[in-house]
């Protein structure tokens, strides 16, 4: 593809290096920053007499004999019990997935292969379901929820969260199912069979690339939820992201931020892991809808 | 495919966002419209042998049938929308009449919730929305212009700021611009003001959660930006060599047009998402500076009060507005849909 005239003046190619070096010292350095910092006490972490005390973690040394402490991850994990929201952003997190993709799929099937007017109407109520901030449905939630006894658990935070996929859901879906040929089911279904047989044989082994791109989503969605979550859930039942902010009213006050900034890191572990391994299917979700649009 | 089969195979999916979203707008709405029920008060005399004295107490009985009559509440129409907390239409014309100036009289709207809120949103919005958009299209011509082997790398990290939860995102950016973290430790080096707090000024604030919005939101453009330049045409790029232009043309010329359909595209979805900015204002501990739509009804619904029908009408407000941003998404889906068939 480059060709000799393409090639770039070496001034030129240094600038264009440099700035992608501090784009990613900007993307990067936060992240690693924290990860340093949260195996410091807060003093090195948040040091005024010297900055050079976090990286070298002179106070650390005096409190606790070394420059690294796990001190913040123990008050976290053991004192906090951040290990019960660990478990409960699991459990959401498993079956928003699970569900929204099984009933996502059915739904975008559906929309792809049926040609008719109502289709765009359901296409165009969906995108404005997507568009609209999931915390104005708060409200609406909450008299129903009180009034039924519902509310604070974790399978209602999940329907809930369920439901508020399911645009984006199928939107992504029936614009992956467009892609794969009609001819396909047809077929299966001048054979014989029914619709639902023509898409449990034919299409289902076909389907799982725009599946795991779409569950990666939903996943993103589900984990990273703060509005919805923080408001359905009770105390007991906390997931992840609402216990940091809940780290955050307490621990100033107690002087504990390391146990948030451990948990902190903690959140962010799994992610960086989930981008390691699906990066391609993280970038290939988020041209999709550009492409065709 | 028949009318009957689509039915049952968008049933589970069509009942999930029926119940679940649909409904919820309705009794949204339905609430904003309606006030609480006071109570019953009664005035009792009582007789003792030092005097009489009037006590008021809340007659139980009376409040919980007329509670039990109205469920919705005392019907308000419109009420809520006008009152202080929301739009505040007479507080607005006070201050229109009384200010002298066009200063006095936004500096008079700063202390309504609302405005102030709308103020924050609107400027957040607007002032994120392009500046992403530049840097995710420099960041995207930069990593086209690398080598095979670090795209991966650099993309990898670039995935970070966005797909990170956004109010841990804030949180890693606040601990670090903090008064005694390391960046506000330089910038106040740089001010040569040993006292600089982030904390403590309204600008300072407004600009670090621009910052991270930039910062959050940049590699989805980035993204978009740059698989729209693996598709820009070779032949077209190579003619207009050939024809001289330079690389700073061939860029405005042929590769900024070609993508522009993307730019289009990641702007209407960021205006949309920037507008309901909500993460950054708890992570940064921000709201004695800036509030924002989101951010009123998180309040209104915490805490002990629970204040519903101030929260709906806010969520009411809230819609109307991104309804207003979608609106051109619409008519693009439609003219798409119209041109398909």
């Amino acid at each position: 593809m480059a060709a000799a005239s393409q090639r770039k003046p070496l001034g030129l190619q240094i600038f264009l290096s440099a700035f992608v070096v501090i784009w990613l010292i900007m993307a990067a350095f936060p992240f690693i920053w924290t990860l340093w910092g949260s195996f410091k006490v807060e003093l090195d972490f948040f040091s005024i007499a010297d900055w050079t005390n976090a990286i070298t973690g002179v106070r650390t040394e005096t409190t606790h004999g070394s420059p690294f402490t796990d001190a913040g991850y123990v008050g976290a994990w053991v004192q906090e019990e951040f290990w019960r929201n660990v478990i409960n952003t699991s459990l959401v997190c498993i079956f928003v997935v699970a569900t929204s993709l099984t009933i996502g799929t059915l739904g975008g099937y559906a929309l792809s292969r049926s040609g008719f007017k109502y289709v765009f109407w359901l296409l165009i109520i969906a995108l404005i379901f997507r568009a609209m901030p999931p915390i104005t449905l708060v409200s609406g939630y909450l008299p129903v929820f009180f009034d039924y006894n519902v509310w604070g658990y974790l399978p209602t935070a999940i329907v809930v969260l369920v439901a508020i996929n399911q645009p984006f859901t199928l939107w992504m879906l029936h614009s992956f199912f467009e892609g794969i040929p009609k001819e396909l089911d047809e077929s299966a279904k001048v054979d014989g069979c029914t619709q639902f047989q023509a898409f449990r044989q034919v299409i289902i082994p076909v389907m799982w690339p725009g599946v795991i791109t779409t569950g990666l989503f939903s996943f993103l969605l589900a984990y990273n939820d703060f509005a919805v979550t923080s408001m359905v859930l009770a105390e007991q039942n906390r997931t992840m992201v609402p216990a940091i902010a809940a780290f955050l009213g307490t621990t100033y006050t107690e002087g504990n931020v390391m146990f948030a900034v451990a948990a902190v890191v903690s959140a962010t572990a799994p992610l960086f892991v989930l981008v390691m391994f699906f990066q391609r299917q993280i970038v290939s979700g988020l041209t999709a809808g550009a492409v065709k649009g | 495919m028949k009318h009957k089969t689509f039915f049952w195979f968008f049933l589970p999916t069509g009942l999930a966002m029926l119940v679940f979203i649909a409904a919820p707008i309705v009794s949204v709405v339905m609430q904003s419209m309606f006030l609480p029920i006071e109570a019953v008060l009664v005035e009792t005399e009582n007789c003792g042998p030092f005097g009489c004295k009037t006590e008021t107490t809340i007659d139980q009985e009376a409040t919980a049938k007329l509670r039990e009559a109205n469920p919705l509440g005392r019907f308000a129409g419109l009420e809520v929308y006008f009152d202080r907390g929301h739009l505040a239409t007479s507080e607005v014309a006070e201050a229109w009449n009384t200010s002298e100036s066009w200063g006095a009289f936004f500096a008079e709207l700063r202390d309504l919730p609302f405005y102030r809120a709308i103020a924050f949103t609107l400027t957040y919005t607007f002032v994120c929305t392009p500046l992403l958009i530049a840097l995710g299209f420099a960041i995207a011509v930069a990593v086209n212009s690398l080598h095979r082997h670090l795209k991966g790398l650099v993309i990898f990290f670039s995935l970070l700021p966005m797909i990170v939860t956004p109010l841990v995102g804030s949180l890693i950016l606040f601990w670090m611009i903090d008064s005694r973290g390391i960046l506000g430790n330089f910038i106040s080096f740089l001010a040569n003001d040993p006292d600089l707090s982030l904390k403590a000024s309204t600008p300072l604030m407004w600009t670090s959660l621009i910052v991270y919005g930039i910062w959050s939101s940049a590699p989805f453009a980035f993204v978009v930006f740059y698989a729209g330049l693996q598709t820009v045409p070779q032949d077209t790029l190579e003619s207009a060599q050939i024809d001289g232009a330079t690389r700073w043309q061939q860029i405005r010329y042929v590769t900024i047009p070609h993508i522009m359909p993307l730019v289009t595209f990641v702007a209407l979805i960021q205006l949309m998402d920037n507008f309901r900015v909500f993460e950054p204002i708890v992570g940064f501990n921000a709201e004695a500076h800036a509030t924002s739509l989101s951010w009123i009804i998180f309040n209104d619904l915490g805490g002990e009060t629970r204040q519903l029908g101030a929260a709906a009408t806010t969520s009411v407000l809230t819609i109307l507005g991104v309804a207003i941003l979608l609106s051109p998404v619409l008519v693009r889906t439609w003219r798409d849909f119209r041109g398909r068939t």
